[in-house]
């Protein structure tokens, strides 16, 4: 640790460092076990990427207008060129960029229904877990039958109900999510609710929320964290494949889903209508993933084997 | 054994009712009118009140619950408004084509990833391992529907190896059915001919809907065989001086269908998660299908019909799965 | 007479995520025929990879051997092949380890395991395998290993073994299943029997037991008996010798009863030393200042320099080779360097 050569009082960034010295350490570790998983910085880096196409995208794309309800009749069912690089589908709107704004609107759906999942889940689920008794009993008994549907078919029930467009589907996609984190949580406050340092918090005379949010709400973060890396990869391919069925995201707002099932109409004569937007979502689902798979590595020590 | 059975029995009610207390919430949910809803974009008023009454939602909720469930348990599960029929018998037959369907891509699942599994559990860390993840990663990250017309149009329309879509070739005759599941249906008919032209007609669907089993048997099974291979039995096997192959042929290969089987329950219920796309695109009459068409047009008891009977789908699955995983494994079988 | 097992100068390094491990720093230790050597030392100091290194059981990756070897029976067990690996293993030494519950697979009948374990020793196991199970001579030969097996485990105390052989592990309680790992391990009449901690998983008065069985053995097979433990107590009721580890080095080997009254090396009298004895204060436990070293970046010289309170200069340039004080008792020590160095 080097000590300060001009200023009389040690700057605070050398003091900051030296109180957390162990957490950077731990910090640099992880950093470095996580960097020699070649997989893991691969989807890494198409994460980041694809949260830089998502935050400007809209502000660059050759044909904006296309993402907006232009059409452009003459132009329709064009190959893949240097000036359409994806090919225009069959109203004549540019693909790349109709796929580029809907990364943009992949990316703030797929935020919000995991913020509201994870908001409802890991509230009920602490309160779940922390109470016990019929409390308990009442969630963990609603969050099993949600859970028991399988896939797309809570959503699409949902989103029947709600109606169709975004918001609707939001909606159904948060309320499939929440119980995932609901028995996550649960279960690791079940478990930690008989550790010692709760007993030790409680001796000490901490209140029942403060024990809650300040004591284990962050040990289970690092789960949340991994599942909500994972989930988000899910969560746009469901909104996608809601709006290929017809529900979701309705036209002319560009998203991957109705796109792909546009497309195949035209199967295979103009087959970049389908198969660009496809590929772009696989890779973006696919960066997600490999990034989830990593923190689950690193952060959780009692899932894989290393 | 027999306790654990009647035990997980009599639990189903309480299931079911779970699972239909939240089809009727969700039915109630609507915002609008729920009658104009369930008669459907076209209908005129006088039906609209006939319909009102008949449903009997001027009623309390819990008595509208009531009747649901009234009905539900006597096989009235409703209208649908695209064909005028009722619910479940169209449910029924739907979805024996997609049991048939899912059967045919858990096993296709099993047998590419069980392998695949264990090469990645074998040879760790060097490139089969790799690749395995590579490929497990890979098949749960694509959009199912976009992999399904990908192939679709590569493999039927462009090389003709396959159909492209539907279950049954429409220019010979439709096979006699008994169980409702074609593969079935033609052998015990005898009908060698209707056999391969239904399963090269399921050959993709299938090879499309397995994906996702790949996925999920291979990365956990390489985990489980990881896990095995730490134990001591295995240095003890390797101490007594026998044979790595036979260390995995024998020993390693029984633990591995047993975890195989503990996780199936899991892995079906995944998969029918991503039925409905694969139905959709390649034209598939079950229930996914059967499904998706509702959702459109918004028929909405079939839609109630059809989320209802696969959580009862489910948890018939993971009934038989969890008893099928105590008979195999001797540890909770002798016990 | 020729020992059955010569160590010389052992490096093990392992390699790991966070670094190279250098677990093993220069072991030397001989076994001779007929010994019932205890292998002693706190968790982590290479016991168990250095026994199971006798076998070559331990993993390469991420274990490896850049220096020193292993004899058995005056061959290297470094060079051997494969097959002459498995020879090895299935006719001159049986292992038992520390935990009976993973050690057998829970999935199949104690019978299928030793009959295995039986015909894998002969060298048959393959012949009665895939599909040529039902032949007549291999039916013949697996009804042959289940005599045995039936044999074996009567041997190691197991009563009524015709009705219990067929069961499986989980109906086995914890000493039982030690025996039948035991059975296991002799079943080839090897020449060495490694006992990983063998007793440590298990109660008290099991664990006379399985002790009582293991001496009974010696005598009969003419079984040498490398032990492996933590727990003094154990070596001075069983074995005839001991080896003491520090840090991936053997410090001090010699008779029991010659070194438990006279330890020479300042490790050995600090563990002697910490044995609660009737005349112990209360709280006046005596433990061993400081902290066992960091594998990954251990100390130059004698590992065991930073916590002595004896260490001179001479102690962190190299690690002390074992010299020999009186016959058969040897110390790493620079403290009795004026002692006959052995080879």
């Amino acid at each position: 640790m080097t000590t300060s050569t001009s200023s009389a009082t040690p700057g605070w960034w050398a003091r900051w460092r030296a109180d957390h010295a162990s957490q950077l350490h731990d910090a640099r570790r992880d950093a470095y076990r996580f960097s020699r998983n070649w997989l893991s910085v691969f989807g890494l880096l198409i994460v980041i990427v694809m949260l830089f196409v998502a935050l400007t995208g809209p502000a660059w794309v050759p044909y904006p207008g296309d993402a907006t309800g232009d059409v452009h009749m003459d132009q329709r069912l064009q190959e893949p060129s240097r000036t359409h690089l994806f090919g225009t589908d069959d109203a004549g709107r540019d693909i790349f960029t109709r796929t580029i704004v809907a990364t943009r609107t992949s990316f703030e759906v797929g935020v919000i229904i995991l913020v509201v999942a994870i908001l409802l889940g890991v509230t009920l689920g602490a309160i779940a877990g922390y109470y016990g008794g019929t409390t308990n009993q009442v969630i963990m008994r609603v969050t099993d039958v949600m859970l028991t549907f399988p896939g797309i078919f809570l959503p699409m029930a949902l989103a029947a109900a709600l109606g169709r467009g975004m918001v609707p589907a939001m909606f159904a996609l948060s309320l499939t999510w929440w119980p995932g984190y609901c028995r996550l949580v649960e279960a690791q406050f079940l478990k930690m609710r008989e550790d010692d340092f709760v007993a030790g918090a409680r001796a000490i005379g901490a209140s029942k929320t403060r024990v809650i949010f300040r004591h284990i709400l962050p040990n289970t973060l690092t789960g949340i964290i991994v599942k909500a890396s994972m989930d988000f990869g899910f969560a746009v391919l469901a909104l996608a494949s809601l709006g290929f069925i017809g529900i979701g995201i309705q036209p002319p707002e560009p998203d991957w889903g109705s796109m792909i099932a546009l497309g195949r109409r035209f199967m295979p004569g103009a087959w970049w209508i389908s198969t660009f937007p496809g590929m772009f979502m696989f890779i973006m689902v696919l960066g997600f993933n490999l990034l989830g798979d990593g923190l689950r590595d690193l952060l959780d020590p009692n899932a894989t084997v290393k | 054994m027999l306790r654990y059975v009647l035990t997980r029995l009599l639990w189903i009610p309480v299931v079911l009712i779970g699972l239909s207390l939240i089809t009727f919430g969700i039915s109630r949910l609507v915002p609008g009118d729920p009658v104009k809803l369930a008669a459907g974009p076209q209908a005129r008023p006088e039906q609209i009140q006939k319909l009102a009454a008949e449903f009997g939602l001027d009623r309390p909720l819990p008595e509208q619950y009531l009747r649901y469930m009234g009905g539900l348990v006597q096989g009235n599960w409703g209208y649908s408004i695209g064909n005028r029929r009722p619910v479940l018998p169209d449910l029924m037959t739907y979805f024996a084509a997609t049991l048939e369907l899912t059967v045919v891509a858990t096993i296709m699942g099993l047998l590419f990833g069980i392998p695949l599994a264990v090469v990645a559990a074998r040879w760790r860390d060097l490139w089969p391992d790799h690749v395995s993840r590579m490929v497990a990663i890979g098949a749960v990250s694509i959009p199912v529907f976009w992999i399904a017309i990908i192939l679709q149009v590569m493999f039927g329309q462009v090389l003709h190896w396959f159909p492209v879509s539907g279950r049954y070739d429409p220019r010979q005759s439709y096979p006699q059915t008994y169980t409702g599941m074609l593969l079935v249906d033609t052998l015990l008919a005898g009908n060698v001919q209707g056999f391969f032209t239904s399963l090269r007609y399921m050959f993709l669907p299938a090879l499309c809907q397995s994906l996702v089993v790949i996925a999920l048997v291979t990365r956990q099974l390489r985990g489980d065989l990881l896990d095995m291979l730490r134990k001591d039995f295995v240095m003890v096997a390797r101490a007594n001086g026998i044979k790595e192959r036979i260390i995995w042929t024998r020993y390693l290969m029984k633990n591995a269908m047993i975890a195989t089987v503990a996780m199936l329950g899991f892995v079906i219920g995944f998969e029918l998660g991503g039925n409905v796309l694969i139905e959709a695109v390649f034209d598939w009459p079950g229930i996914g299908q059967y499904a998706t068409k509702a959702a459109l047009m918004l028929d909405f008891q079939v839609i109630m019909g059809v989320t209802l009977f696969i959580g009862v789908v489910v948890v018939f699955v993971n009934l038989f799965t969890d008893v099928l995983y105590r008979l195999v494994d001797p540890r909770i079988r002798f016990s | 007479m020729d020992p059955l097992v010569e160590i010389r100068d052992l490096h093990l390094e392992m390699v790991t995520l966070d670094g190279v491990a250098k677990v093993l720093n220069g072991v030397n230790l001989t076994i001779q025929r007929g010994d019932l050597l205890g292998l002693v030392g706190e968790t982590g100091c290479g016991k168990s990879v250095t026994a199971m290194s006798i076998a070559r059981l331990v993993p390469q990756p991420p274990a490896r051997y850049p220096r020193g070897d292993i004899r058995f029976l005056g061959e290297n067990v470094m060079e051997k092949s494969e097959d002459a690996l498995r020879d090895l293993r299935a006719h001159h030494i049986g292992v038992v380890f520390q935990d009976p519950m993973t050690g057998l697979n829970p999935v199949f009948t104690v019978e299928q395991q030793m009959v295995d374990a039986i015909l894998s020793r002969q060298g048959a196991l393959d012949a009665t395998f895939f599909g040529r199970k039902w032949l007549p001579a291999n039916r013949e030969r697996r009804r042959q290993a289940h005599e045995r097996a039936l044999q074996l485990l009567r041997r190691v105390g197991i009563a009524e073994p015709e009705k219990r052989i067929h069961a499986y592990p989980h109906e086995f309680s914890g000493g039982m299943r030690q025996r039948v790992l035991i059975a296991m391990a002799i079943s080839g009449r090897p020449d060495l029997l490694i006992a990983d901690e063998p007793t440590t998983a298990l109660d008290v008065s099991v664990q006379a037991q399985i002790l009582r069985l293991i001496a009974e053995l010696v005598r009969e097979i003419n079984l040498t008996v490398l032990l492996i433990t933590h727990n003094i107590g154990l070596v001075a009721q069983l074995c005839n010798r001991i080896a003491v580890m520090y840090a991936g080095n053997v410090v001090e080997t010699g008779p029991v009863r010659r070194i438990l009254r006279d330890p020479q090396h300042p490790y050995t009298r600090g563990l002697l030393e910490a044995i609660p004895t009737d005349e112990t204060t209360r709280g006046a436990l005596q433990g061993i200042a400081g902290n066992v070293p960091n594998l990954y970046h251990p100390p130059p010289g004698c590992r065991f320099a930073p916590r002595c309170s004896f260490a001179r200069a001479e102690c962190d340039l190299a690690v002390p080779p074992m010299v020999t004080t009186a016959p058969d008792h040897q110390v790493a020590c620079v403290l009795h360097a004026e002692g006959v160095e052995s080879a």
